[in-house]
C-alpha cells in the first residue's frame, strides 16, 4: 500500500460522539445524573431501614450420602423433564433478548438525547443488579399488577429475556461500532436509505463478530435458568431440591442435575467454538 | 506521476469509451455552489468562508497541502460531514436548507437524502461492501434505491464492471480483487447510480503505484464524455493538467488560487502554491 495520509477529519461519525467543551464536573449531567441518583438510593434505603430483622435457617437432616445406582436410573426420567422445562426458559428467553437487544442497542445509538438516556441508563441498571434479585422483582411486580396473570415458568422467561437483552445489547453494540466508518459513508454515497444500510451492509458485517459473544451469552443464560427455583419453577434445581426433600437422599439428584447441565454446556460450548472458527476462517 | 505513465497500463481506456460509457450519466450534470461554509473540528477551522463555484459537467482538481481542508469539502457536498455555517446548492437546490416563506430553514432529513442522491462519491480506501461480491456491490444501490428489478441491475452491472474491465471479476469478493481492481469497483459501484456530480477523493493514494494507472484511465473516461460534474481531490498533477478544466489550490481552509490548469501548475502567481508544487514534484 502507497503512503496513507492522515486526514484532519474524525473517522467515526457517531452521532453520539459530539463535541463538547470541557465543563466542570458539576455542570456535566452524566457527572451529576448519576450522582445524584447514588445519593438518593442511599437515602432511601437509609430511611427505610428499620431493624435488621432476624433470620433462622432451617435445618436439613443429613440424608443418606450413600450413592444407590438403581435410584439415580429411577430419577432420570424426572430429570429430563426438568431440563426440558429448564432448557425452553432459557431458549423463549434468550430469542427474547437476542430481538429486545437489539432494539436497546438502536436505543443507545440514537441521535436523541431522550431515548439515549433512559436506554443507556435502563441497560446500565440491569447489567449491574444480579438475576436473582430482578426474579424476585418480576415476581413481586406481576403479583401487584391483578390483570397479568403469568406462570412462574413465564416470569423466569420474561427475567431471563431481560437481563440477558442488556448483554445482548452491549454485545451488538461492539459489533455495530467494529463495522469501519468507510462503509456507513459508503451507504451514504450510494444513497442507500437507513433500513437498507442496516439490513444490507450494517447488519451482515457486524453479526458474524458478535456470534460467538451471543453464544456464550446463550450458555451463560442456561446457567443462570436454574435461579428459576426461587420464583418456583419445576426445573432442573427445584427437580434436585424437591427430591432431596422428600427421598432425604441428596446425592443422586444433584449429581444428575449437573449431568444434566453438562449435557447442554459442553456441546454448546463446543458449537460456539466452532463457530468462531468457520467465522474467523470466511473473515480474510 | 506524469501523463504519459499514466496512460500506459490502461486496460479500458478508449476502447471502454467506444462502448459507450455515456450511458452511465443520461441525466446530465448538475453545478455545485458553496456560499459562506465553514467547518471546524473543535479548534481545527478547516473550511473558512468558503465561496466556490463549479459549473454542471465542469472537472475540477483540488490540490493542497495534506490537512488544508480539500477532503473535507468533498466530504460536505457528500453529508459525511455537516458545515458549521453556509449554504451548499447542488443543481440549483440548497443540500441543508429548505426554503419557505422566501427564509431558508435547516432541512429535514428527507429532504437531505433527496438531493443527495444526485451526488456520488469514490473514496481513497475503496470503502466496497466486504461481503458482497463486486457485482453485488454494484447492483445494490440500484436496486434498492431506484427501484430497479433484479435482471435490470444485473444487466446494468454487468455493463459498467465491462466498462471498467472487470466483468471476468463479477463474482470476486473485494477481498480477492487487487487495489487498482476494488477501486474500479467503486467507480463502477458509484456510476450505476448515475450521479450528477462525482466527487473523487484520493482515489489513488491507497493504490500501489503501478496499479494507479488502470484507475486514472477509467476516470479519464468518465472525463472524456463531459456528462458529469467531477470534483476530484488528487496529487496525480499530471493526471490532473490532463483532465481539469480548472484547477483550485487550497491552503489553511481557502481557495487561494484558482485557474486553469496550465496556468495553476506551470505558472503558479501564489508563493504557497509554488512552494507546495515544487515540494509534490521533488520528491
Amino acid at each position: 500500500m502507497g503512503a496513507t495520509r492522515t486526514r484532519q477529519a474524525p473517522e467515526a461519525p457517531d452521532p453520539a460522539a459530539v463535541f463538547r467543551p470541557h465543563r466542570r464536573w458539576y455542570r456535566r449531567p452524566g457527572v451529576v445524573v448519576p450522582v445524584a441518583l447514588v445519593v438518593i438510593g442511599y437515602a432511601l434505603l437509609a430511611g427505610a431501614v428499620q431493624e435488621p430483622g432476624s433470620y433462622a435457617p432451617e435445618v436439613y437432616p443429613d440424608g443418606d450420602l450413600r450413592f444407590d445406582w438403581n435410584f439415580f436410573v429411577y430419577l432420570v426420567p424426572m430429570m429430563l423433564t426438568g431440563l426440558l422445562v429448564t432448557a425452553k426458559a432459557t431458549l423463549w428467553g434468550f430469542a427474547a433478548a437476542l430481538v429486545l437487544g437489539f432494539l436497546l442497542a438502536l436505543g443507545r445509538r440514537s441521535r436523541r438525547a431522550w431515548v439515549r438516556w433512559p436506554v443507556t441508563a435502563g441497560i446500565e441498571f440491569v447489567r449491574s443488579t444480579p438475576l436473582l434479585v430482578q426474579l424476585f422483582f418480576w415476581q413481586a411486580s406481576v403479583r401487584a399488577v391483578d390483570w397479568i396473570a403469568l406462570q412462574p415458568l413465564e416470569i423466569l422467561t420474561l427475567g431471563l429475556g431481560i437481563h440477558y437483552a442488556t448483554y445482548c445489547s452491549e454485545a451488538y453494540r461492539a459489533g455495530i461500532n467494529s463495522v469501519p466508518a468507510g462503509q456507513w459513508e459508503a451507504a451514504t454515497s450510494l444513497s442507500l436509505g437507513p433500513v437498507t444500510t442496516w439490513t444490507r451492509v450494517i447488519i451482515p458485517q457486524a453479526v458474524p463478530n458478535v456470534l460467538p459473544a451471543l453464544g456464550n451469552y446463550l450458555v451463560a443464560a442456561f446457567k443462570d435458568a436454574p435461579m428459576g427455583f426461587i420464583v418456583n419453577v419445576h426445573g432442573l434445581l427445584f427437580f434436585a431440591n424437591s427430591i432431596r426433600d422428600t427421598a432425604f437422599r441428596p446425592v443422586e439428584p444433584y449429581l444428575l442435575a449437573g449431568l444434566g447441565f453438562l449435557l447442554v454446556s459442553i456441546p454448546a460450548a463446543w458449537a460456539v467454538r466452532l463457530l468462531e472458527k468457520r467465522i474467523s476462517y470466511e473473515r480474510i | 506521476m506524469s501523463a504519459s505513465d499514466t496512460a500506459s497500463g490502461a486496460p479500458s481506456g478508449a476502447a471502454a469509451a467506444g462502448r459507450g460509457l455515456d450511458q452511465i450519466s443520461p441525466e446530465g450534470a448538475a453545478g455545485v455552489r458553496f456560499r459562506g461554509v465553514t467547518k471546524a473540528f473543535g479548534a481545527n477551522v478547516v473550511l473558512r468562508d468558503l465561496d466556490l463555484d463549479v459549473a454542471p459537467a465542469e472537472r475540477v482538481v483540488v490540490i493542497g497541502p495534506s490537512g488544508s481542508g480539500k477532503t473535507t469539502i468533498l466530504r460536505t457536498t457528500m453529508t459525511l460531514e455537516r458545515p458549521d455555517s453556509g449554504t451548499i446548492e447542488i443543481g440549483g437546490r440548497h443540500l441543508y436548507h429548505e426554503e419557505s416563506d422566501g427564509r431558508l430553514r435547516p432541512a429535514r432529513e428527507k429532504h437531505i437524502r433527496e438531493v443527495r442522491s444526485d451526488v456520488g462519491m469514490v473514496f481513497q480506501h475503496f470503502n466496497l461492501f466486504p461481503h458482497l461480491t463486486a457485482l453485488e456491490n454494484v447492483m445494490l444501490a440500484p436496486m434498492k434505491v431506484h427501484g430497479k428489478s433484479r435482471e435490470e441491475a444485473r444487466d446494468r452491472g454487468m455493463y459498467l464492471l465491462d466498462t471498467v474491465g472487470l466483468a471476468h471479476a463479477a463474482n470476486q469478493t473485494p477481498g480477492q480483487l487487487s487495489g487498482g481492481q476494488k477501486q474500479r469497483v467503486a467507480i463502477a459501484r458509484s456510476c450505476a447510480c448515475e450521479p450528477k456530480v462525482m466527487l473523487f477523493d484520493e482515489v489513488t493514494s491507497a493504490l500501489d503505484p503501478e496499479l494507479v494507472g488502470e484507475v486514472l484511465s477509467v476516470l479519464r473516461d468518465i472525463a472524456a464524455l463531459g456528462t458529469t460534474t467531477m470534483l476530484l481531490v488528487t496529487h496525480e498533477m499530471g493526471f490532473a493538467s490532463e483532465i481539469a478544466d480548472r484547477v483550485l489550490m487550497f491552503d489553511d481552509g481557502q481557495v487561494i488560487e484558482q485557474g486553469p490548469p496550465d496556468q495553476v501548475l506551470g505558472d503558479p502567481r501564489h508563493e504557497r502554491t509554488k512552494a507546495f508544487l515544487g515540494a509534490v514534484r521533488s520528491h
